[in-house]
């Protein structure tokens, strides 16, 4: 890993209800250097909170608490409102998991990506617009004139992640976080649309966190791997060595996956530890306590 | 126990007519588990439900287990074919308990013992009966998709249709739902037609499999082909290289297939 990013030491993000309190994320420390890294994890592991989290994202009644969290020098704890704001979307981006509910129903797809440069930007209207089609034609949208004046109920759900890429990568951030932003495409679009990201990070040193639940892909595409388990990350490891990984969690998703090269009979059924919640983790292969 | 001839399936009319299926034609045997593929629009999931009878306008030939199909399906035919859909939060009443969900199929076919098919079928898909009389907002996307499996099996068809069965869950939850899914076919030699566009789930669960991209079908191969990567069609070629993860050099030769 290059020089570090981001940031963050012990993240907690907590919900009270009626019942007690959930804690979604549990004291979790980690950096982002200018390289791709993934969050691996099932649905409520804390992935999506920990993203969203970076971006004070997180909603009342959450509650957001770490030791520290910074991104390039700045203290992103202490930051006032405004200031965030300079770096949400300009800085930090994040692209949200589903499309349909990220995009504006009113506007056309076109001119909210316009937008989202324009407010970081300030350039004609001409400027914008030709920035947006640039940047439809970069992420494979095939027709960007087109697609420019389509609403977001027009669109089907791989070209609404091809926008919401767009859209978070035209302000040219330094930090994106992308939610599953590739699980709604087809195998040779997603592809393509890793590529741009992989450039993206080899060639101008963008920051890549990637979360995902699909673990082939992220050995392959990613530099460095965490996996997330009942909102702690439970081991560590370089994307490469993930086939390797130790945690009995990690164990049990890659052996639950299915092959294409060779048949495997019934397939393994992870059975959770509860000791897994806060027993040792593993960071490149060695036990932590 | 499945045969589809030339099937063409048309959206709309005139100009903007969209032909979503283009000559289809397979074999399906009996007890077998036959693959779909292909990436989104390539007319996979068109094909099912043409064959569920959800699409009416179809031309060409089907039959199942010797009857010919015609554009309106009986009561008989939902007997012998039950259908699984992708997503199990918006296939299932959310106002309907599981009880609901599984016994209106068989108060619409007259077919008594109701209590004791209900139990059975839950206990079939490894649900208590404690699951019995709740809503699916009570249940989690693993479960839900249980549920949907029981519902489809609680008149005791032969064939079961997949529509993406398992894209929407975790992979150890994929992994419940799939086996499961073999344990039933042994059990009742059932004939499946799974349609997905992951091809380890392919590899997984089928003996044959039809690629199809734009409507047609391109290659139609068995499941050693598969994991051989003995693909013969250009096109099946890179959806089974592309399948294989990330590859910065790959991504640069990737072509688009009309």
């Amino acid at each position: 890993m290059t020089q570090s990013l981001l940031s963050v030491e012990g993240l907690h993000v907590r919900f009270h209800t009626t019942k007690g309190v959930v804690e979604a994320v549990r004291g979790i420390s980690f950096e982002v250097g200018r390289e791709k890294l993934g969050i691996v994890g099932e649905s409520g592991s804390g992935k999506t909170m920990t993203g969203r989290s970076v971006l004070r994202l997180v909603r009342p009644p959450g509650e957001v608490v770490a030791r520290r969290m910074t991104f390039d020098g700045v203290d992103l704890i202490g930051l006032s409102e405004v200031d965030m704001r300079e770096i949400r979307g300009r800085r930090i981006a994040m692209v949200m998991q589903d499309p349909k509910f990220s995009l504006n129903p009113v506007m056309t797809v076109g001119s909210q990506i316009a937008e989202a440069y324009l407010v970081h930007h300030k350039v004609p209207a001409a400027q914008a617009r030709q920035r947006t089609l640039d940047m439809l034609a970069a992420v494979k949208i095939r027709d960007p004139e087109r697609v420019y004046g389509l609403y977001p109920h027009e669109c089907s759900g791989g070209m609404g992640q091809c926008i919401m890429i767009a859209m978070m990568l035209i302000p040219d951030p330094d930090l994106l976080i992308a939610d599953e932003p590739t699980s709604a495409l087809d195998v040779t679009v997603q592809m393509q649309v890793l590529a741009i990201l992989d450039d993206l990070v080899t060639q101008r040193g963008m920051g890549l966190m990637f979360i995902s639940h699909d673990l082939n892909l992220v050995a392959s595409f990613c530099d460095r791997v965490v996996i997330m388990y009942a909102g702690r990350i439970v081991e560590t490891c370089r994307a490469s060595e993930l086939q390797n990984a130790r945690h009995p969690y990690t164990r049990g998703l890659l052996a639950s996956l299915p092959r294409i090269d060779r048949p495997v009979g019934d397939l393994s059924v992870l059975s959770r530890d509860p000791a897994w919640r806060d027993g040792p983790v593993f960071v490149d292969g060695e036990m932590r306590s | 126990m499945i045969e589809v001839e030339n099937l063409t399936v048309t959206f709309g009319e005139g100009a903007s007519a969209i032909r979503a299926v283009r000559g289809a034609s397979f074999r399906v045997e009996q007890g077998e588990t036959f693959g779909l593929v292909g990436e989104s629009g390539s007319g996979k999931s068109t094909v099912l439900r043409a064959l569920s009878g959800l699409n009416p306008d179809w031309t060409g030939a089907m039959k199942v287990d010797g009857q010919v199909l015609g554009q309106k399906r009986s009561k008989a035919f939902h007997k012998l074919v039950q259908m699984v859909f992708q997503d199990p939060y918006g296939s299932l009443h959310p106002r309907h308990t599981v009880d609901h969900v599984l016994a209106e199929p068989l108060a619409i076919h007259g077919m008594g013992d109701v209590d004791r098919r209900v139990e059975t079928a839950l206990a079939e898909v490894g649900l208590g009966p404690s699951f019995r009389f709740r809503y699916p907002h009570q249940l989690s996307g693993g479960q839900r998709q249980r549920v949907a499996i029981a519902r489809a099996l609680v008149l005791e068809p032969k064939v079961l249709l997949l529509d993406e069965p398992t894209s929407s869950l975790d992979v150890s939850v994929q992994a419940e739902i799939l086996n499961l899914l073999q344990r039933l076919k042994r059990e009742r030699g059932l004939t499946f037609m799974l349609v997905t566009h992951n091809l380890a789930v392919v590899a997984h669960m089928c003996d044959r499999l039809a690629v199809m991209n734009a409507g047609r079908i391109v290659e139609e191969m068995s499941v050693d082909e598969l994991r051989r990567g003995a693909a013969r069609h250009a096109y099946t070629l890179q959806l089974l290289n592309a399948s294989l993860g990330y590859d910065r050099s790959k991504a640069r030769e990737l072509v688009t297939f009309e």
